[in-house]
């Protein structure tokens, strides 16, 4: 017998609803059987990971609040990338926009140190949105004017990024009174400039707040506006998209702009809050991980809601494992990648239909 | 002499083949057979099941079930190696050329053992011309007219010595005396004995060739005929199993300048494009103008410069005497001009969007679809369906994506959505490009409705039946030059070939 894939003639509605939920059992077995060679017990691994950062006596009521840290930024930046993805502009570089714009913003609050004013911290935030856009539009300008190709510009971009980091957390923004050590002065110890928790004790910052926001501006977005359907167009049809009025160069502004904003304002929450100073190493990743986030959550503004949490779970599950069955770092990546390909191999039910076919007699 | 062939025995016997597909019986216990020396035309809508049956032909597919024999003994090809061996040739509608290389190169490329350079090549010259298609064997693919490119397809075949020779499509890429020279090459091959089976839409061409068809509908023969003894009509009508509905046309006097195009010229938007040169036309309400030539001549490009796609100089396009050459597509449709582009899935629709938002893709502006931004889904919906209920859509419903959709049927709705919007000047390409003949024929007098209301018409096409019968004027594009255009009445095929061929000034030449 041989398999024989057939292409349905709309994408199945119900499976793309249950994809993502067999994916996740995917990873579970094979992520189980690697854990399982590694000489651990798979289930209890499993355990570990998806169920005790939310409801373990002693981890739980630590984890639970960094669920929605860790998912807040994850969530914010993948939104704006996932408006880029459908139209076909391939933002690869929101790691150097959500450092620059970190970068910008914070310095906006240290310059201003230590006034105390309300205005500040919701300037900061602009500042920082700001710093993100203006580092996005690089690659931005430089496909409209000279048609490079902005996957590698904002890519490169983000080391470029990275390097100015190191070099303001070492100078320009060192902690005048920090006795020499790199890094900036602490927003914890800074109230106008601190971007605490909303709710105490959940994780709730102003970072998770516009990470819904954003949700439901980009749902509404793609759902009912005119914009999001030209974004939709210009991803599956480019020339339909020109034939019906489309600007091609304006919609990669608009999507690299907007994509480097909202990185940027991420940068700064994570900064300004759970991250508490620029610091050379402040970043974490957020701006790579939130590529995964957007597809796992098929670049859909509620999709990527749920995808972002399960990431953040899977981060923190993935900590508590190493932490307790010493379980090695890459194995945790190597589960998360686990996700990522099993959805994206699994999307293939979307589309086609699994066939039986008799081997014909040759 | 068909009286004798009657006697002899079939080259080619079919006897019940069938073949399914998943969901479709693209053949049918189809039965018939093909003699030495005749043209046998096969003839269908889309989706008949010609090409299923010719490829069983040609070892490409296998049938389920019914068996073929060749000469009397068993003929079951795995391969269309086995199927050539047997003398089945084939010449695909679409070519399988290396442009890069020669004649002879390309032509050594199809065989399966082909014989050393030099002499391959004076067999090319001397069959090409013992058989009327002078061929050059050192030119370059690349440089050769289509006419010249389907050549070396069929010099390909006939160097093979085939004792059956399947044409698909052949005449859809040649201009009128490019058929002429084609049809007396099949004709002197018949008469050497050669079989040809002849797959074509166009019914003209089909009664002057052949002298026996075979009519398929649904994968089911369901008549075989003499093409010379029927009307083009009654072939047709043979086709789709209904009576055919053909336009008819209340002629209106023109009314005033709808559209004016003065000298504009536009360099080609990518490396293979045609730069349109010079063109200059006027066109009047409630006229229809029919733009022919062989594709790749400008075709696209010119419905792209009128779309609004790519934007022409300045002062080059005036619509009302009003310059839109500025102006972006929707601009443009907000004054009244509409276009529906050849190319179904991809350009004038995206393929995987529902037609609701496929009506909202061009129906945004003069639908008024949208407020202030936000789209009104409910609104787009109902045009939707008014487009499938008025223009006959064959679909479940709006939600369905548009590449679910038959070829024929899409086109319907396309040109549906275009014209329902009321436009004063409407541009289309090729508006019946693999349409079924009924659904054909209702876009046409959709077309003739429209100008009839007192909206101007540009019709561009590679079908001279087709705009011959719905133009007011002709004119044909070559390489990016507009001929003068002409009325349609009372033009010959000489004209029509001349003016496609690129002679500008017919009176001068006459």
């Amino acid at each position: 017998m041989m398999f024989r894939l057939e292409k349905r003639p709309s994408p199945s509605r119900f499976w793309a609803a249950v994809t993502p939920v067999l994916a996740v059992l995917a990873t579970m077995i094979a992520g189980g059987v690697m854990f399982w060679l590694l000489g651990k017990d798979p289930f209890e691994t499993i355990r570990i990971i998806f169920w005790d950062p939310l409801f373990h006596e002693t981890f739980g009521p630590y984890s639970r609040p960094q669920l929605l840290v860790k998912a807040g930024p994850l969530i914010l930046i993948a939104i704006g990338l996932s408006l880029g993805f459908r139209a076909g502009i391939w933002n690869i570089g929101a790691e150097g926009q959500y450092i620059m714009g970190a970068i910008i913003g914070a310095g906006l609050g240290l310059a201003v140190y230590p006034t105390e004013s309300r205005l500040i911290f919701p300037l900061m935030v602009v500042a920082g949105g700001f710093g993100g856009w203006a580092w996005a539009m690089i690659p931005a300008l430089l496909r409209v004017r000279f048609g490079t190709n902005e996957i590698l510009v904002s890519l490169m971009l983000v080391y470029v990024a990275e390097a100015f980091l190191a070099s303001v957390s070492q100078g320009l923004l060192r902690n005048p009174d920090g006795m020499g050590f790199p890094g900036s002065r602490n927003f914890k110890d800074y109230p106008a400039a601190h971007n605490g928790e909303i709710l105490a004790g959940t994780g709730m910052h102003w970072g998770v707040a516009a990470a819904l926001v954003a949700v439901i501006f980009a749902h509404v977005l793609l759902s009912r506006h005119m914009l999001g359907f030209q974004v939709r167009l210009s991803g599956g049809a480019p020339r339909a998209a020109r034939f019906a009025g489309v600007r091609p160069a304006r919609l990669v502004l608009f999507c690299l702009g907007t994509s480097g904003a909202l990185a940027g304002m991420a940068g700064l929450f994570e900064v300004s809050g759970p991250a508490g100073q620029i610091s050379i190493d402040f970043n974490s990743g957020y701006g790579f991980t939130a590529i995964i986030v957007a597809f796992l959550g098929r670049l859909n503004p509620l999709g990527i809601l749920l995808a972002g949490l399960l990431m953040a779970l899977t981060y923190i599950g993935g900590e508590l494992a190493s932490l307790m069955l010493g379980i090695p770092a890459a194995a945790i990546q190597l589960f998360q990648g686990m996700l990522l390909f099993f959805l994206l191999a699994m999307d293939i039910f979307t589309n086609f239909r699994i066939r039986l076919k008799k081997p014909e007699a040759a | 002499m068909s009286e004798t062939r009657a006697t002899e025995p079939a080259l080619l016997g079919l006897e019940g083949l069938t073949k399914a597909y998943p969901g479709v019986l693209a053949n049918d216990d189809v039965s018939f057979a093909i003699r030495p020396g005749e043209i046998h035309a096969l003839l269908g809508e889309n989706g008949a099941g010609k090409s299923t049956l010719v490829k069983m032909i040609y070892g490409l597919v296998r049938p389920d079930r019914g068996r073929m024999t060749m000469r009397g003994a068993p003929f079951a090809p795995v391969s269309p190696a086995a199927a050539r061996a047997e003398g089945v040739a084939m010449v695909f509608q679409h070519f399988s050329l290396f442009e890069a290389l020669n004649v002879a190169e390309n032509i050594a490329l199809g065989m399966d053992q082909p014989p050393p350079p030099r002499e391959l090549a004076s067999r090319i010259r001397e069959v090409s011309t013992a058989y009327g298609l002078p061929l050059d064997p050192d030119r370059r693919v690349g440089d050769l007219s289509a006419g010249e490119r389907q050549r070396v397809e069929i010099i390909r075949c006939l160097l093979q010595d085939p004792k059956l020779l399947i044409m698909d499509e052949p005449t859809s890429v040649l201009t009128p005396q490019e058929v002429e020279i084609l049809f007396r090459t099949l004709r002197k091959l018949a008469g050497e004995g050669t079989a040809i089976l002849y797959i074509s839409h166009k019914l003209e061409e089909i009664r002057a060739l052949c002298e026996h068809a075979t009519i398929l509908r649904l994968g089911r023969v369901v008549d075989t005929c003499d093409p010379r003894e029927k009307s083009a009509r009654e072939l047709a009508e043979m086709m789709v199993g209904e009576e055919l509905h053909v336009p008819v046309r209340e002629a209106g006097a023109p009314g005033e300048v709808a559209l004016e195009l003065c000298g504009l010229s536009m360099p080609p938007a990518s490396e293979f494009g045609t730069p349109l040169r010079d063109i200059s036309l006027t066109l009047r309400k409630g006229e229809v103008l029919g733009i022919g030539g062989v594709a790749g001549n400008g075709q696209d490009e010119l419905l792209a410069a009128l779309s609004g796609e790519s934007l022409a100089p300045a002062g080059t396009i005036r619509l009302a005497r009003r310059d839109i050459s500025r102006l972006q597509p929707n601009q443009r449709r907000a004054l009244g001009l509409l276009a529906a582009p050849e190319e179904r899935l991809g350009h004038a629709a995206a393929p995987d969007m529902s037609l609701t938002e496929n009506a909202l893709l061009t129906g945004a502006v003069r639908e008024r679809l949208t407020r202030r931004g936000f789209i009104d889904w409910a609104g787009a919906r109902a045009f939707a369906s008014r487009i499938i209920e008025a223009f006959d859509v064959r679909t479940p419903g709006p939600e369905v994506a548009a590449r679910a959709l038959s070829g024929g049927n899409l086109q319907k709705f396309v040109i549906g959505r275009e014209v329902l919007q009321a436009p004063d000047v409407l541009v289309v390409n090729q508006p019946t490009w693999g349409v079924d003949a009924s659904a054909a024929a209702a876009i046409r007098q959709a077309l003739l409705d429209l100008a009839g209301r007192g909206a101007a018409v540009v019709a561009i096409s590679q079908d001279l039946d087709e705009l011959m019968e719905i133009s007011d004027r002709f004119t044909a594009l070559n390489e990016g030059r507009l001929a003068e255009p002409r009325p349609a009445r009372g033009l010959n095929v000489e004209e029509i070939g001349l003016m496609m061929g690129g002679a500008h000034d017919l009176e001068a030449s006459a």
